[in-house]
């Protein structure tokens, strides 16, 4: 029977195999923060280890950095001694770090692919559940806790229980204005936030090959938020033509026994997955979160669920719970809820292409009065291309701020934060309660509904206005 | 790691589901930089709550955390382990976890009970019956204990519990095969990507 793109990846990289214990698998690029990082690297000294491949290991400050005034010390003396503590690790274990200031500092699950370090058929690990991400190159990349950040600094390798396969089959043509977030946040909708759990997702289908490379990242992206360890697409052209050139791709004999190895990696025809979900893309529309998890799901056009809507008891008293943390009406009609924040930005929706298309949309308009907005490239780069195409110029002419790259308001750890009972549209991943600033509260959003709805002044799409 | 076997203590009652871990411990509490001092920051958001289970007498010193459905989803924080650990829990059970979550805590020495959800449910049930009562928990029988001598068995892995019977350390563990680890990296491609030296665009 063949094998799937995950387990043939998987496969290559079993270092040890025994019997009753997980596999011991090699890891090819370990990406690191400053925020999980810090108690791993004491571990090692305390155990008097090294890092064993610095030469694999590639950090930056991205979670609890500002993003103003970059290049002024950090204001906040915590914050302040975590970051100078990840520059200290860096600089005595002999590992490459982009600081704030640097060209190539940015989110972590941004930096790498656009560096070209993030390959097909590679096993990438983080301190970050959202290093699925990478999966969108056909890698299996999956987020670690701290003591594993430790184990793969001290050996390379992590040991790890065998997981399920999962298929979700998206296909048809996506209708206008449906974006690669529309898909995931009705994917979440349909499956919950455990749906995923202990598989390895591959994400298939007419409508996944025929997304950007970026619109892909934003799906393996939000694979963590189902529950999903791993969220993977087949390598095809759009990947090899994406990394082609890139600093760290292989070149010239490489470069084509690279390709010709990706190539073998994509599910073989008679592999099977113990689970199928399918996806019909042309009966998608915009989708928009109005509860207090990611699978908390409706269509823009839709209203704010009853509690009565969900099965189970335990569901219920969320739902319920949720209503009240997000002072929302069951009935409501989602495009009735005004909005005081939008953040563009995010390791799921901060690279180019989503600045483009919010521009695109923003071009010419002018900001609701009551709205503000926050533009926050997901990497140096991405500002750096963003202001070469004069990107920032029209965001600024609209009354956002755009500002430097970091995760930012997506988890609020700067000051990037909501006060009390603000209410956002974020193109960021996690809705959770207090997730961007303690009684703050989060409509998860793509994009295109992003920059509607700080034209609006409510949750809207483009075609509304 | 400290060997586990056995532990009783006071059973805690979170009657939600999807208790995420930026619930657990909200991202402004995970700057310290060391593993300690993370108790402030449990359930921050509920903590002023007068009416918080953990703010009720009989639940204050509890050591086992009886959870709802999908807890520990979400970030990968470890922090959140270290911050129920700092506060005093030895145990959590529940139905369902957060994948990276259920790793971290048997890997810090967590011990993850993994019951049916009704079993949850008639857990709560005698704790509300029994309040502030001890429970045992054995991870060498994988079995809970209630006070009134209900005895209930739970899912944990054979490897972590294995390891954290004799409080093994993974990686020494795994430095054991480091002749596997090198034959393996005799044996990578030339064309997978390195770090360093580094290299930028213009």
């Amino acid at each position: 029977m063949g094998k799937t793109l995950s387990e043939k990846v998987w496969d290559a990289h079993v270092v040890r195999r025994a019997e009753g214990e997980p596999d011991l698998l090699y890891i090819d690029l370990h990406l690191v923060h400053e925020v999980t990082s810090p108690q791993a690297f004491e571990g090692l000294r305390l155990a008097g280890r090294e890092v064993r491949r610095p030469d694999l290991t590639l950090a930056t400050e991205d979670h609890n950095t500002p993003t103003l005034d970059i290049l002024k010390p950090i204001a906040d003396p915590t914050s302040r001694k975590q970051v100078e503590t990840l520059r200290r690790n860096a600089a005595d274990f002999g590992i490459r770090l982009h600081s704030l200031g640097d060209k190539d500092q940015g989110i972590v699950h941004v930096v790498g692919p656009q560096l070209g370090v993030t390959q097909p058929g590679m096993t990438i690990v983080c301190g970050d559940s959202h290093t699925s991400t990478h999966g969108a190159f056909g890698a299996l990349a999956f987020g670690i806790g701290t003591s594993e950040v430790e184990h793969v600094l001290a050996t390379q390798t992590l040991p790890q229980k065998a997981l399920k396969t999962m298929a979700v089959n998206v296909n048809g043509e996506l209708p206008d204005g449906v974006t690669a977030k529309d898909v995931v946040l009705a994917l979440i909708a349909k499956v919950g936030t455990g749906g995923g759990q202990g598989h390895v997702v591959e994400y298939r289908g007419s409508t996944i090959e025929a997304l950007s490379m970026e619109g892909r990242m934003t799906i393996c992206n939000m694979s963590i938020e189902w529950g999903a360890k791993a969220g993977m697409i087949a390598p095809d052209e759009k990947t090899f033509e994406y990394l082609k050139g890139r600093p760290h791709a292989p070149e010239g004999a490489d470069w084509d026994a690279a390709v010709e190895y990706w190539k073998s990696l994509r599910t073989d025809d008679d592999a099977t997955f113990d689970v199928e979900v399918d996806i019909d893309a042309t009966t998608l529309t915009p989708f928009v979160t109005w509860g207090t998890n990611p699978g908390h799901g409706v269509p823009l056009g839709g209203v704010v669920p009853a509690p009565e809507d969900f099965e189970s008891e335990v569901e219920q008293a969320t739902a319920r719970r949720a209503l009240e943390y997000m002072a929302l009406t069951a009935g409501t009609p989602m495009r009735d809820i005004r909005i005081d924040t939008v953040f563009l930005g995010s390791c799921t929706n901060g690279r180019i292409e989503d600045l483009r298309l919010a521009a695109s949309v923003l071009e010419g308009r002018r900001k609701h009065d009551d709205v503000r907005m926050l533009v926050v490239p997901g990497s140096a780069r991405v500002r750096l291309q963003a202001e070469a195409e004069g990107l920032d110029k029209i965001f600024t002419d609209f009354g956002a701020e755009w500002r430097a790259a970091g995760c930012s308001m997506c988890l609020g750890m700067n000051p990037d934060q909501l006060a009390p009972g603000e209410r956002s549209a974020s193109t960021s991943n996690r809705n959770f309660e207090g997730r961007q600033g303690k009684g703050g509260r989060t409509h998860l959003v793509s994009p295109a509904v992003a920059a509607a709805t700080a034209i609006a002044g409510h949750l809207a799409s483009p075609a509304d206005l | 790691m400290d060997k586990f076997s056995t532990h009783v203590g006071v059973p805690v009652p979170l009657k939600r589901s999807n208790v995420d871990t930026d619930q657990i411990i909200p991202a402004v509490y995970l700057k310290r930089i060391r593993r300690t001092g993370f108790e402030d920051g449990l359930f921050a958001a509920w903590r002023g709550d007068p009416d918080f289970v953990l703010n009720q007498d009989a639940f204050k010193h509890g050591t086992i955390l009886v959870a709802g459905p999908d807890f520990g989803t979400g970030s990968s924080r470890e922090h959140a382990v270290w911050a129920l650990q700092n506060y005093g829990f030895k145990v959590i059970i529940g139905s369902r976890f957060g994948d990276i979550f259920r790793n971290n805590s048997g890997k810090a020495g967590l011990v993850v009970a993994v019951v049916p959800d009704e079993t949850v449910a008639s857990i709560w049930e005698y704790i509300d019956a029994n309040p502030g009562q001890e429970i045992e928990v054995s991870l060498v029988e994988r079995r809970i204990t209630l006070g009134d001598g209900t005895q209930i068995d739970f899912d944990i892995d054979d490897f972590t519990r294995h390891r954290l019977l004799e409080g093994l350390d993974d990686i020494s563990m795994t430095l054991q095969h480091e002749d596997a680890i090198a034959a393996y990296e005799a044996s990578r491609p030339t064309f997978k990507p390195k770090t360093l030296p580094a290299k930028v665009a213009n």
